[in-house]
């Protein structure tokens, strides 16, 4: 518990890391506690379980405790936002200026960038949010386990012979333990979905353009996104609210105004029409999982929203899609790591072409230089037609479904993963089964669209996770319905044994 | 599609990445299964369809032509203070020219 004498955080037995963000907000400004002292809690949280799940791979202790002073100061002014105050844990693919940024990778392991992501300035700059550390993560944000990290595996806190998901494992390991109230995530693929449903947490992917990429360290840079992990809708909503938003540093950032995603939680979904692809059902989907996706679809029937099946005909195409572009733009983002500028340098080497290969056959692990040369492979001289130009073109196939869907539709909803969390190197040393994890989130991704993970039961003790996709900037209906499922249902409030 | 290790080594050539020779085998089978994942693309029907690139339909914003730079006036110096080797503002690498 808190270090602090006063208060329920220190004293009563109140566990800080069970309040909502909203309810944090308000026990700041009642001086219930005080935001150093939520530092302290969180920090020490992480100082007892970090250890068991090597979620973080820097924390910042020093750091936290100055922003909660400056945080405290503002309050006591009566100034500040919802978020003032309020810790939360960054993904360490974010640039923090003075921080290492890892991302996840040994080519980055010595790196402190000189200036701070967007997102970051906005959540604690500008917000105030206290930055607790440095989560763990997929190295270079490449996996859905979180076992390619050159700072070794996170474990679910569900079961910790299991992995969390990834590429975003550490944020989400960090929040279902609750060693912080809500962490920021990215997704290329589903790496804030699949890792979110496979820890029972909420995880929304924005629309493409709708949170600032600068200063994040770049994937595949058509279809990267920053977004939220958090346990509910409601604090997803908060979190997003203070990230999303214009950013001229970034030339895909979209200059339209961001919705108020928390005053539109309320809404009633009465007559909210959602759409059910087939496609999303089909043969891997595991039962026990389908079994509760069909409960929680129910459960939104009874909340007045309209079913009605759907088709997306070519998204069993996705994975195939994605594994090309994607590698295809990682392969040409990832030769910016040279070892002159900045990151790994390997000795030895005598000439200028033998420091690159050495220092990039040092600095990369395995899936890293597997996307690289598959990247580098579709996109050489012969093959670019064939994998590279096609893969294009079934993309455009796969957004004209989603358009097609969304005249009819509100929503479309389905299944975050094919199962639950598996067990750590269970498909380490095949990629392709590897792959198959983000079967359902990818197509999201390559259309640009919003999409969000909610948890919606347990099987043999395990969450899993919900669906829904939204149309292009609905992000605040997304939340709306997610939050109002959320009302009606308490798989969110769950937490795991060992870390209540 | 199945990819030979002499294969592997040229992609990783062009890529600029030493590869230790004995990861040359199971680069070459799982990169053979990732492109024989990726070979389903072929049977989509494309005709007529334009490449899509990118998710969002826009032109690239332009800015006045003024030097912006965010790290400010000491933006050399917080550059080259994480590069592995420099001297004199310049960053060091193997003799390129005999």
């Amino acid at each position: 518990m808190s270090a602090g004498t006063r208060g329920p955080g220190a004293g009563s037995g109140e566990a800080l890391h069970r309040l909502s963000i909203r309810q944090l907000a308000e026990g700041l400004r009642a001086r219930r506690f005080s935001s150093r002292e939520l530092a302290q809690h969180f920090l020490q949280r992480i100082e007892a379980h970090d250890k068991t799940l090597n979620s973080f791979v820097t924390v910042t202790a020093e750091r936290a405790l100055a922003q909660a002073a400056a945080a405290d100061a503002r309050l006591a002014q009566g100034a500040g936002g919802p978020l003032t105050g309020i810790p939360i844990a960054q993904k360490d693919i974010f640039c923090t200026q003075g921080v290492k940024t890892s991302c996840g990778s040994r080519m980055l392991d010595s790196y402190v960038a000189p200036y701070d992501a967007t997102i970051v300035r906005k959540l604690h700059a500008e917000a105030g949010a206290v930055m607790l550390g440095k989560c763990n993560m997929d190295e270079f944000a490449m996996g859905s386990s979180n076992e390619t990290s050159w700072y070794g595996p996170v474990r679910n806190p569900w079961d910790l012979e299991r992995v969390p998901g990834g590429s975003s494992g550490g944020s989400v390991a960090a929040v279902a333990a609750g060693l912080a109230p809500a962490a920021t995530a990215t997704d290329t693929g589903g790496s804030i979905r699949q890792p979110a449903a496979l820890t029972g947490l909420t995880g929304i992917k924005p629309t493409y353009g709708r949170v600032s990429r600068y200063g994040m360290v770049a994937f595949a840079s058509s279809l990267d996104q920053a977004g939220v992990v958090a346990h509910s809708a409601e604090d997803a909503a908060y979190v997003l609210q203070a990230m999303a938003g214009f950013d001229p540093l970034d030339s895909t950032s979209v200059d339209r105004p961001v919705d108020d995603y928390c005053a539109a939680l309320d809404r009633p979904i009465e007559g909210l029409r959602i759409g059910l692809p087939k496609e999303y059902f089909a043969e891997g989907l595991d039962p026990a999982c389908r079994a509760a996706i069909e409960t929680a679809i129910g459960q939104f029937e009874r909340l007045g929203a309209r079913i009605c099946e759907i088709r997306l005909p070519h998204a069993p195409l996705s994975v195939p899609t994605y594994y090309v572009v994607a590698p295809a733009e990682a392969s040409s983002n990832l030769a910016r790591y040279d070892g002159v500028r900045y990151g790994h340098r390997a000795d030895g080497a005598r000439t200028l072409e033998e420091l690159y290969k050495k220092s990039r056959g040092e600095g990369f692990g395995a899936e890293v230089q597997r996307r690289i040369m598959i990247g580098t492979y579709v996109l050489s001289h012969g093959y670019y037609d064939a994998y590279y130009l096609k893969a294009q073109k079934v993309r455009r196939l796969i957004y004209d479904d989603f358009k097609r869907a969304f005249e009819t539709v509100d929503l479309v909803v389905g299944p975050t993963a094919q199962n639950v969390a598996f067990k750590l190197g269970d498909k380490l040393d095949d990629p392709v089964a590897m792959y198959l994890n983000d079967i359902y989130t990818i197509a999201a991704n390559l259309a640009g669209i919003p999409a969000l993970s909610i948890p919606c039961g347990f099987v043999n003790g395990l969450p899993v996770g919900l669906q829904l996709m939204g149309n292009f900037f609905d992000e605040a209906r997304l939340l709306n319905a997610a939050h109002q499922y959320q009302l009606a249902t308490d798989w969110h409030l769950r937490r795991p044994h060992g870390f209540e | 599609m199945s990819l030979s290790p002499e294969q592997v080594q040229k992609i990783a050539h062009l890529a600029r990445l030493e590869l230790k020779p004995e990861q040359e085998g199971a680069y070459a089978r799982q990169l053979s299964d990732i492109l024989e994942m990726v070979g389903a693309l072929a049977r989509a029907d494309t005709e007529r369809i334009a490449p899509m690139a990118h998710p969002l339909d826009m032109v690239q914003r332009l800015r006045a032509d003024v030097v912006t730079d965010p790290v400010g006036a000491e933006g050399r110096a917080a550059f080259q203070a994480i590069a592995p080797a420099v001297q004199d503002g310049l960053y060091l690498v193997p003799k390129v020219i005999e």
